[in-house]
């Protein structure tokens, strides 16, 4: 599931996409709010695909969404990748 | 001489043009929620006054304000509870409260203020003159939709243990508090204007819990059963808002969770009485102050459309599109104005509520929520 990299440009949107929209229940800090902490703290003992899994197709019974009709598979794993590395910051 | 004292004059009148005397009744804030820093704004001069900074991480800040309208109490996300003296324009006092807050509200006498939160669970309350911990009440749950209510009593909700919370907090450093099962994880409450009625919406399952505050005794019960039956949820981005801004007359209305639609309620007999079809998820359904038209933003991915309902044709008479990720509304005390931050556009529109066109636009940094001095007098903000 390595895939490609996104571009520069959908990099910047995918970034922007995590801190405001997933930020709005994981906290734009990421550090929880109705969802789970997603710092590398917090997920560095989960296993990489359960991740883009859980991001892709949401998971049910939580009110943790599917995003497959808003991102590829592809671009959720480079989300869950920056995000067990330190999630980069918004550049403005 | 003469000279000398009109010197004097003049350095006099400078100095009242500094800091003239006037009242808050026009005032708010907004939430510059990257920034950890708030906008003082004045609703008259549709204007930024100035801006106070140092709030920490204020993604889903909101704020209640002291029953003179001199303060503002900012809940952050990091637990921060700032208090702002809006005419200094400066921070009042701050303390960290908690690990993960989510919002409070401030009790029907004004000396208390609570803050709900998710990390550790529960309520805290402090005195709102000095922001000294009095108590808390620890939940083992997510807090959410917490309102004030008549005699020193908060409501509130319990996301992962599907319940309704009341504390009487006559006494404020012993809670006394009731227990009430809602139903499967309740994401917001709101109580009525007057104050009456308690309600959780609930995102496990379809439905809203309903708690009459006035006989508790009787419990909650669920109102819109299965609003939702045998059709598919859309993926919800969003969590919608309720609070007190979406009754207007004798109707309620509601999101609908995971649906592109507007629940209509009789407030005497609590049944459905419509649903208005609108363009997205609904995030955000107001009000405006005569309850003459109710305001809809929406979850992404169509936070950039807002759609205005005529509560006398019960359908949607105009859809506008003010700006990039529109996350909140506020009206201006009596309804003639409406103030939306377009978060991606860094920048708060202003809208004229009768004829719908935009007057104004103010620039502000990632705002979020507008809140207005005038929820100081109101039950439930
Ligand atoms: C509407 C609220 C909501 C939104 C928006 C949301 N999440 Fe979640 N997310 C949750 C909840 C709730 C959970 C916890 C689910 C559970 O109980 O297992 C969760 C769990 C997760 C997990 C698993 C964490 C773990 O430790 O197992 C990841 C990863 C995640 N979310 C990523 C994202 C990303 C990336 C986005 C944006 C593209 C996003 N979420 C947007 C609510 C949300």
């Amino acid at each position: 599931m390595e895939g490609q990299a996104p571009s520069v440009q959908r990099q910047r949107e995918l970034t922007h996409l995590v801190r405001q929209d997933c930020g709005s229940c994981h906290g734009m800090q990421l550090t929880g709010g109705l969802g789970l902490p997603l710092t590398p703290e917090a997920l560095k003992d989960r296993p990489f695909d359960g991740l883009v899994a859980t991001v892709y197709y949401g998971r049910p019974g939580t009110a943790m969404p599917p995003w497959q009709s808003i991102i590829t598979e592809q671009e959720a794993a480079w989300i869950v990748r920056q995000l067990m590395q330190g999630f980069p910051e918004e550049k403005r | 001489m003469k000279l000398i004292f009109a010197a004097f004059a003049a350095l006099a009148l400078v100095g009242c043009a500094q800091s003239p005397l006037r009242g808050t009744g026009d005032l708010g804030v907004v939430i510059e929620r990257a920034d950890g820093r708030i906008a003082i704004v004045d609703t008259s001069a549709r204007a930024v006054l100035g801006r106070v900074e140092g709030l920490g991480d204020l993604s889903h800040a909101s704020a209640v304000f002291s029953r003179d309208g001199r303060y503002a109490y900012v809940f952050g996300r990091d637990g921060g509870l700032t208090k702002v003296d809006i005419l200094g324009q400066r921070i009042e006092k701050r303390v960290m409260q908690a690990g993960n807050s989510i919002g409070g509200a401030i009790s029907q006498d004004g000396r208390l203020v609570v803050a709900q939160n998710y990390t550790p669970g529960g309520i805290k309350v402090f005195d709102a003159e000095t922001l000294e911990l009095l108590s808390e009440v620890p939940t083992q749950s997510k807090v959410v939709g917490l309102a004030d209510l008549a005699g020193q009593k908060f409501a509130y909700a319990l996301f992962d243990k599907g319940e309704i919370w009341v504390s009487d907090l006559s006494d404020p450093r012993h809670p006394q508090t009731q227990k009430f099962p809602a139903g499967q994880q309740p994401y917001d409450g709101l109580v009525t204007p007057d104050g009456r009625y308690y309600m959780a919406g609930l995102f496990g399952e379809d439905g809203i819990a309903l708690l009459d505050t006035w006989q508790p005794e009787q419990g909650a019960r669920k109102i819109l059963e299965n609003y939702g039956k045998g059709q598919e949820k859309l993926p919800v981005f969003k969590m919608p808002h309720l609070r007190g801004w979406a009754v207007a007359g004798n109707q309620a209305y509601l999101p609908a969770i995971g649906r592109h639609e507007v629940l209509v309620v009789d407030k005497g007999n609590w049944q459905e009485t419509g649903r208005i079809q609108v363009k997205g998820q609904p995030v955000f359904v107001m009000a405006r102050p005569d309850g003459r038209q109710v305001w809809v933003n929406f979850a992404f991915p169509d936070n950039g459309w807002v759609q205005v309902i005529d509560t006398l044709k019960g359908e949607v008479v105009q859809t506008l599109q003010p700006g990039k990720a529109i996350l909140h509304m506020e009206f201006t005390p009596r309804g003639e104005h409406v103030w939306l931050s377009a978060r991606d556009d860094h920048a708060v529109s202003i809208y004229d509520t009768r004829t719908f066109a935009r007057i104004g636009t103010l620039p502000a940094q990632s705002p979020s929520g507008i809140f207005f001095t005038s929820r100081a007098a109101r039950t439930g903000f």
